[in-house]
């Protein structure tokens, strides 16, 4: 008898089908990957699981008997314990707390802080986040930590059946092989878990049965290993995969100065004398470890940290970029397509139009008002050439899904026709189609002349896309990847710094992540 | 497109919502009034109500930016403690007086906002302080009630227009038109509402942040003059009152929920804000109306207030997604 089965059940948000008729069975003791792109109803599936929407028709099973789930809570007391793909942690609470935040033991009604820290080391130790304090607060820790202080939380509550949803994509490379570990171990324990990821590597890796989602329907369940990679993902996108990633073109010489040059760029202790040029044309990645100063370097380059030294040339003329406000002025065209498109790209709560229109208000607008018809004209040429899924232009932001939310990011930026592009890991949490439009997307652009600096966390993405690849560790430029040295194994090998020239005392730290 | 309508209605529902509260209220009102609806019961209610109408679009342009103004009233009772001294005498001075009141008025938003933006301060409290100061100011100016107002723009203002409409609703339609709508259709307008529903994604979008809070504290404050100014206008005379003062803040806050706009800030608008004001006055003229003793009108008041917010608490019965309660 399985642990857990879901039969026929579907979910209708207003007109849009979530859910449609949907099976799955999960068995104790093995891991059961579920895959989709964006969309495909994956994420309701797992509310309906974790007792966070009621569905609409069909029935779930729990060691065989019907169940329901009125509150998440019910869904805790029946076992499941389940990781958002969105962080449910409390940042201003020590990790401690959090982890015993539903039912933290007690002592004659008051918290029991020594079990408290007990229960913690306990579950971290088993998450295998052991170097993590109990008592450090939350949001002192990095994401890729605070991903597992979720996965400790989660084994706190002693579940029959673990949810993780996209539980990976924020983790450093060394945090997923531990994580991997973690899995395994757990899935030894008789635990049954339920795998949601967008990276393919991971379900070969991890999964012992895998079920496909394709428009709100499982349209197949397997055992892994029975199906090649291709066949996956023209089940995920319900038509034929073609080449991912579009070719290279050769960028014809010339003796014009890098778009963007950039000379020792230092700031605090997060970025050492990092020199880099970009020509237009050019798409450049960067790569390394989560955390080794990327993203510092791309918020450096945009304007937003302060006290930063060194000098920054566009086609050869020194700038002072002092914010995003300068940033996007005509003369730099400058864009930055950040990390969390939730917090830093879109406000939710606003229309399409409005999210779109904003890097560019100044241009379709007389005196400080806007031009409502030029507004509406631009916005629906941009929805046309991204392919925005969208119910119109006033839609709120945050109604659509996570690939066309990424969309409106990078659309608000093209409004601008920017010349320059910064891209924080933009792929995160996207499904395949959307990555694939993107890439083609990012080349057309390098085509048209703009230069584009790529930091991406998938090195699948690096190989595919870059024309060089840059390899940071801890805070600086350790190697250049240049035309077939971009591979998986040089990008990890310079990535861990391997073979580094300097090992002096901070090399040889273990990367922070 | 087919969805268009739909999400439109919704961004507007706060606004019509309260305008079809205000309509029926003010229907029973004037159903029930002893004298009727004639021009001299309208032209009263219009005041009133108007009044407080122009400090809730006042306080609507800070909440919007999910900030929140609690010195509103003082800067009124400045305003008013200031036009009772100086907008009097020739046309000239008086014209010449009305521009300084509303200046004055500029300059106390600005002080604001300069708080907030540079100062890094919480908006509460860096408004409950710079409202005791304007408090201060206004007292030090009038420290017993009294002075005197250009009676002839008095009268128009608070007049009648011929056919009976009270002019005050022209000076309402006025603000609306030459302030509220321009703003609301400006760049700095859009960026203020961008501001309130992420702040982080504003900037980084390289929405000019600052000078967008600027703008909305600052006209905050010139409103608030204006609406002093009108209060010297109706009652001829200017007061350092605390108690007036606090009450018109608060009536505000209530004005501003009531007419649709999120304390969260980045969603609503000034002219639902100005149904809640009215709405709320409304509230009080019912009251006299069906003779409730005066003593229990805030009482009522407070209760009108409350069902009228949990009306909005109704989705929470149709919402299945238990996590969009938070949102």
């Amino acid at each position: 008898m399985s642990l857990f089965g879901l039969q026929g059940v579907s979910k209708r948000y207003g007109g849009v089908r979530a859910l449609q008729r949907a099976d799955l069975t999960i068995e104790a003791g093995r891991i059961h990957a579920v895959l989709g792109e964006n969309g495909a109803g994956k994420s309701t599936l797992i509310k309906i699981i974790a007792g966070v929407v009621a569905p609409d028709e069909g029935r779930m099973l729990l060691d065989g008997a019907p169940v329901s789930f009125a509150t998440p809570a019910a869904a805790n007391a029946a076992g499941i314990a389940c990781i958002f793909q969105e962080l449910s942690l409390i940042p201003d609470l020590p990790v401690a707390d959090n982890i015993a935040i539903s039912n933290p033991p007690r002592r004659f009604g008051l918290i029991d802080r020594r079990a408290q820290r007990r229960m913690a080391e306990e579950a971290l130790a088993r998450a295998g986040a052991d170097n993590i304090h109990p008592l450090a607060l939350v949001k002192d820790l990095s994401l890729s930590r605070r991903q597992m202080v979720e996965i400790a939380k989660a084994l706190a509550r002693k579940p029959r059946l673990l949810i993780l949803d996209e539980a990976t994509s924020a983790l450093t490379a060394a945090d997923v092989t531990k994580i991997y570990g973690v899995l395994k171990r757990l899935r030894a324990d008789g635990l049954a878990l339920l795998y949601i990821s967008h990276r393919m590597h991971e379900i070969t890796e991890l999964a012992d049965e895998c079920t496909v989602f394709c428009n709100g329907r499982s349209v197949a369940s397997f055992a892994a290993g029975t199906k090649s990679d291709n066949e996956i993902v023209e089940l995920m996108i319900g038509r034929e995969y073609s080449a991912v990633f579009p070719p290279r073109t050769p960028r014809a010489a010339s003796d014009a100065p890098p778009r963007l040059d950039v000379r020792h760029l230092s700031w605090t202790d997060r970025l050492t004398d990092v020199s880099l040029h970009v020509h237009a044309g050019e798409v450049i990645g960067l790569g390394g470890l989560d955390g080794q100063g990327q993203r510092e370097l791309l918020l450096a380059l945009f304007g937003v940290l302060h006290g930063t030294t060194g000098t920054v040339l566009i086609d050869g003329k020194p700038v002072a970029i002092t914010g995003p406000d300068v940033a996007k002025r005509s003369t730099i065209g400058m864009a930055l397509i950040p990390e969390d498109r939730k917090t830093e790209g879109l406000m939710l709560p606003m229309s399409v139009r409005d999210n779109l229109s904003f890097a560019a208000l100044g241009a379709m607008s007389n005196w400080g008002i806007i031009d409502a018809a030029a507004e509406r004209d631009a916005v629906d040429r941009m929805i046309r050439l991204l392919a925005v899924r969208t119910d119109g232009i006033h839609v709120p932001a945050g109604a659509l899904s996570g690939g066309n939310q990424q969309k409106l990011v990078i659309g608000k930026w093209l409004m601008m026709n920017p010349r320059i592009l910064l891209l924080n890991d933009p792929t995160r949490g996207i499904d395949v189609g959307t990555k694939q439009e993107m890439y083609q997307l990012l080349r057309r652009l390098a085509e048209a002349g703009a230069a584009i600096l790529f930091y991406s966390t998938d090195y699948d993405e690096l190989v595919g896309c870059c024309d060089r690849v840059l390899v940071m560790y801890d805070g600086s430029i350790r190697r250049e990847l240049v035309g077939p040295e971009i591979n998986e194994r040089a990008l990890i090998g310079s990535a861990l710094n391997i073979g580094a020239e300097k090992s002096g005392t901070r090399a040889s730290e273990a990367p922070r992540a | 497109m087919n969805g268009d309508w739909h999400y439109r209605l919704r961004e507007h529902k706060g606004t019509l919502l309260a305008l079809g509260a205000f309509v029926a209220m003010f229907t029973i009102y004037a159903a029930n009034h002893p004298a009727g609806l004639n021009a001299n019961v309208a032209t009263t209610a219009a005041n009133k109500g108007v009044l407080l109408a122009i400090v809730a679009m006042a306080q609507t342009l800070v909440v919007l930016t999910s900030g929140i103004d609690l010195s509103v009233g003082m800067v009124m009772v400045l305003a008013n403690c200031l036009a009772s001294t100086i907008v009097v005498g020739s046309p000239l001075q008086t014209t010449l007086g009305v521009l300084v009141v509303m200046l004055v008025g500029v300059a106390c938003g600005a002080i604001n906002a300069l708080i907030v933006i540079f100062g890094r301060l919480q908006p509460i409290v860096t408004t409950i302080a710079t409202g005791a100061i304007y408090y201060g100011a206004a007292l030090a100016l009038r420290p017993v009630p009294g002075g005197d107002v250009d009676a002839s723009l008095a009268d128009a203002l608070t007049g009648q227009l011929p056919g009976g409409i009270p002019a005050s609703l022209a000076l309402l339609l006025a603000l609306v038109l030459l302030v509220w709508l321009p703003f609301r259709r400006s760049v700095i307008g859009r960026a203020v509402y961008a501001l309130g529903s992420s702040e982080v994604a504003a900037y980084m979008s390289g929405v000019p942040v600052r000078r967008a809070k600027f703008v909305a504290y600052t006209l905050s404050g010139f409103l608030a003059a204006v609406a002093g100014l009108f209060v010297t206008l109706i009652t001829y005379s200017g007061e350092a009152s605390a108690a007036n003062g606090s009450t018109y803040t608060l009536y505000s806050i209530a004005a501003v929920v009531l007419g649709g706009v999120s304390l969260f800030g980045g969603s609503g608008s000034a002219i639902g804000a100005i149904f809640g004001a009215l709405m709320f006055r409304t509230i009080g003229d019912l009251l006299f109306v069906f003779n409730v003793e005066p003593l229990w009108q805030p009482l009522f008041q407070g209760i009108v207030l409350i069902a009228a917010v949990s009306l909005g608490a109704f989705r929470l019965l149709r919402v299945r997604n238990r996590l969009e309660l938070y949102g």
